[in-house]
């Protein structure tokens, strides 16, 4: 694979910079010679027509939703708007310095504000954060809330546990550790739902809290979760909902609503920002009144008709971020939650519930389903009773060949061989049609002629990538040869 | 507005295959009382003609950026863009593609983050980079967290004159004991070298120092002697990427981790984010890199490709023992300054660091003309400095601010010991004519 730097020739430059000076000082002169860089970074040297030209072919080289369906379990990759990417682009929002006079930019303090209040509404909730800038960087900030309410109510020493079903997602126990606390996994039962017995016997005085993914990794509804918030609250623990899946019910159930104390929202998931690669995403984290008081400093606030930061918060857990926040992936959540209004959002966890369960019964005719029942927004094959030797790598890969981005592969980890399958709402019914087809096709490869499977991709940039050579022996910067 | 292609007789047939009679009844598992009554935000959908006019008209209750002249920086820094890095970053193969983990159809974002890695390898003086954390402030905050495990200790010194909100930051993911982080107090602008002899002297379970260069207050810390003071504490550096162009690089004073906001490189302020976080170290360290990293190897017919190597650090492996919770960082970002980057090419890159040294310098040089405005500290400074002027500092930033001059408020220097001063921070962008009626207008406030 050619890289920019394979391109670079000496005497190339894609932009220049004036060299007109007004100062007499030189860097040279005036550093001690230790610390001027005499020697330049090694960076390519390349025209900009060439630049254009490797990175438009790379760009061919990889798959993204605006290419096709991309039913990746557990990461909703919807269509995103391209309005949206329009509006966020616009200089008089993204050309200003958060540290600038409030009277410089309420737009976007206005902005920053509403959409504060509409994730609110959305998620049941009495508070909010926009810092965190991920996922896990909520759930980071959501434990941290939790250590700081035990340290000021109950005492922390005691406090030191975070429940988690084994079926939660990684950044789940990730952020738990970080944060300071013990990670305790609790077994699903068949359903992959929590088992109240054993959640019972489970909590304790040691209980921080507990964190909870709804619809679970199944794709299944936690029906008992007022139970469960009961039993974690009466043990003196708070709960976290990890807000990842959203879409399965966007309109209809509300986590503040049913017990939940914290929340976070993907705004590059449910609100349809997109993933980029990898990010930019955004993590705001909801909270109900107890947990307002630690909230991250600072907020958004609106005092009579302005709008500005609130710095005075004695008892924040601080800041999780340097800055307020990726305001720029909020500018597209926010044109999103308006785009589509009250009942543009319910459809939305309509929509792609319908498709999920379209999905589902189609693929059954030859695929395992995990589970049987109605689904939400994602759900769960297994790879296991293919044909010999297939595993669910195998059909994820020879999926490339057909074009397709293939679904979230081993995860759960409850399910044996799991392919985790989330079509989303943006999808049309021939979409999902032609995907049948294609996984109909290579069920019956796996049967007739196994070899294409093992032996796939084959009609990629590159064949089957070796990943335990990259560990073995991590090349991970360009060299010349 | 809705972008759910399918027709009203699509979803008919979808439902009576799935066997249920309305939308609602997929839903019929979730226990009725859980399910909410009412409209969430009471507002209905628009059309795009409508969401523009609307959002458009919020974006008017800014200032224009264009009709001001802003000299803030204090971590962000409003950098010229070449377009060729939105037209890169626009194309959506990149920007609406998840992380790799299907490496076969992700070389192009493979690949660009081995670029990446390269170029921020090669600007720190480091052997490797990952492939981006949130920003500079949780970058300094999980190379605390590095240090402290791979060294089995638990305290950290920090210098005050760090930029104060990385500070923060790292305290609160410190959370354990208040007596984690020492304070490094400062001479002259620079860190007091003498202070932390003794501190390392009298402190035990030092896992490391965090120190920025430039520094928060602008100014070019003398990094040489730390680490050879530190011993096998880690000397863990925040530093501005652009200033690299003409200062040495951390990787020459024995840097452990070089941590920094890549913002300045390709990327707009954007209100404070998305931003970037840098993240370099060494070889030796690998195994407990946070975040993401791009590998070279082959496939089964000996072509090469790039993998996302060293998974087994990460949480959706590892769990609670993972490196670091980070999953989604600032891929995007990390594009635009990769090809940032590779348009400006090595002379490109020290050009733009001079020319930002220049106009700085030129500013400063003239405000020291007026009398009543004096620089704070005597010390080399890359594109931004303080200033102490003999007025009230506060009627003078209003002052500015109705003649369109946004500054960074004094109350944020009088934190740290400056009473009536000015951070202030000068890129390519800004002219010389901006400068000269800033200067007039300064000179009129403070006489």
């Amino acid at each position: 694979m050619e890289t920019i730097y394979d391109k670079s020739e000496a005497g190339k430059q894609g932009t220049a910079y004036p060299e007109d000076r007004f100062s007499e000082d030189e860097p040279g002169e005036e550093l001690d010679s230790d610390l001027f860089r005499n020697e330049d970074p090694e960076l390519p040297e390349v025209s900009q027509p060439e630049l254009i030209r490797h990175y438009t072919k790379l760009s061919k080289k990889n798959y993204g939703v605006d290419d096709g369906l991309y039913p990746l379990g557990s990461c909703t990759m919807k269509h995103n708007p391209k309005p949206m990417e329009d509006i966020a682009a616009k200089e008089r929002f993204s050309g200003h310095h958060p540290l600038a006079s409030a009277d410089v930019v309420q737009g976007n303090l206005k902005l920053a504000y509403q959409l504060g209040e509409y994730l609110k509404d959305i998620g049941g909730m009495d508070g909010i954060t926009l810092q965190p800038a991920a996922g896990a960087h909520g759930e980071l900030t959501g434990m941290l809330m939790i250590r700081k309410y035990h340290a000021e109510n109950d005492g922390l020493d005691q406090r030191n546990k975070i429940l988690l079903p084994d079926s939660s997602h990684g950044t789940n126990p990730a952020s738990a550790a970080v944060a300071g606390f013990d990670a305790v996994e609790i077994e699903s039962n068949e359903e992959g739902t929590v088992d109240l017995d054993q959640l019972r016997q489970a909590v304790g005085e040691d209980t921080a809290g507990i964190m909870l993914t709804v619809p679970n990794t199944l794709g299944i509804f936690e029906k008992d979760i007022t139970e469960v918030a009961e039993i974690v609250h009466e043990a003196g623990g708070l709960c976290y909902f990890d807000g990842a899946n959203l879409n399965a019910f966007l309109g209809r159930v509300r986590p503040g609503d049913i017990g939940m104390d914290i929340t976070h929202f993907n705004l590059h998931k449910t609100f349809s920002t997109p993933h980029g690669g990898g990010g930019p995403g955004a993590g705001p984290v909801g909270v109900k009144d107890r947990l307002v008081p630690y909230l991250p400093v600072p907020t958004v606030e609106k005092n009579d008709e302005r709008y500005e930061f609130d710095y005075d918060r004695p008892e924040s857990i601080g800041k999780v971020n340097s800055f307020p926040g990726p305001f720029g992936v909020m500018v597209k959540a926010y044109s999103y939650i308006k785009a589509l209004g009250d009942q543009g959002l319910r459809d939305v966890s309509g929509n792609a519930v319908l498709n999920a369960n379209y999905l589902k019964e189609k693929l059954k005719e030859d695929y395992r389903v995990a589970y049987e029942g109605l689904c939400k927004h994602e759900f769960v094959l297994s790879g296991s009773d293919l044909g010999e030797d297939v595993k669910t790598v195998d059909v994820a890969k020879r999926l490339l060949d057909y074009g397709y981005h293939p679904p979230t592969v081993y995860f759960p980890l409850i399910v044996k061989e799991a392919l985790m399958v989330e079509p989303t709402e943006t999808e049309s019914k021939e979409s999902l049609d032609e995907f049948v087809e294609a996984m109909k096709e290579i069920a019956r490869e796996a049967e007739e002629d196994p070899d294409l499977l093992h032996q796939a991709p084959s009609d990629t940039p590159v064949g089957r990538l070796d990943e335990t050579q990259a560990a073995r022996e991590p090349v991970l910067r360009w060299e010349e040869e | 507005m809705d972008f759910n292609p399918s027709t009203e007789d699509d979803k008919r047939e979808m439902l009576d295959r799935i066997g249920v009679d309305s939308l609602e009844d997929l839903f019929s598992d979730i226990p009725e009382e859980l399910k909410v009554e009412t409209d969430l935000i009471g507002e209905e959908g628009r059309t795009e003609l409508e969401l523009k006019d609307e959002v458009h008209g919020i974006a008017q209750d800014n200032e224009k950026p264009g009709d001001r002249l802003t000299l803030v920086g204090a971590g962000l820094y409003d950098h010229f863009i070449p377009s060729i890095v939105s037209h890169v970053t626009g194309r959506s193969e990149f920007y609406s593609a998840y992380t790799p983990y299907q490496a076969e159809i992700s070389q192009g974002t493979l690949t660009w983050m081995f670029e990446f890695q390269t170029e921020i390898s090669e600007l720190t003086g480091m052997e490797i980079a990952n492939a981006s954390m949130y920003d500079g402030g949780s970058s300094a905050a999980e190379a605390v967290l590095m240090a402290q495990e791979y060294l089995d200790r638990d305290k950290i010194i920090v210098s005050e004159t760090l930029n104060p909100r990385y500070r923060d930051v790292i305290e609160t993911y410190l959370p354990l004991e208040e007596k984690q982080v020492i304070e490094l107090g400062s001479r002259n602008g620079r860190i007091d070298k003498n202070e932390l002899k003794s501190i390392l002297e009298n402190e035990g379970s030092i896992a490391g120092l965090v120190v920025q260069s430039p520094n928060y207050f602008g100014v070019v810390e003398d990094l040489a002697g730390l680490k050879e003071e530190l011993g096998d504490a880690f000397l863990i550096v925040s530093t501005n990427p652009v200033s690299l162009g003409v200062l040495e690089p951390p990787g020459s004073f024995g840097a452990d981790i070089v941590v920094g906001e890549g913002q300045p490189l390709g990327n707009p302020i954007s209100f404070g984010g998305p931003l970037l976080g840098l993240f370099a170290t060494k070889k030796e360290y690998l195994r407990y890199l946070p975040g993401r990293v791009s590998g070279k190897t082959i496939d089964r017919e000996g072509n090469e490709g790039f993998v996302m190597a060293l998974q087994t650090r990460e949480q959706h492996i590892k769990r609670e023992r993972a490196t670091s919770n980070i999953c989604t960082n600032q891929a995007l970002n990390a594009l635009a300054a990769t090809v940032y980057l590779a348009s400006l090419g090595p002379s490109g890159f020290r050009s733009l660091a001079k020319t930002n040294w220049d106009r700085a310098h030129y500013l400063a040089g003239e405000l020291e003309k007026i009398s009543g405005v004096d620089l704070v500290w005597d010390q080399p400074f890359f594109n931004e400095f303080a200033v102490e002027v003999a007025a009230d500092a506060d009627r003078v930033w209003e002052a500015m601010k109705e003649e369109g001059i946004d500054l960074l408020h004094p109350k944020e220097l009088r934190q740290l010991g400056v009473d009536d001063g000015f951070l202030l921070a000068v890129t390519e962008k800004v002219k010389k004519e901006e400068m000269d009626d800033f200067v007039d207008l300064m000179r009129g406030e403070v006489n």
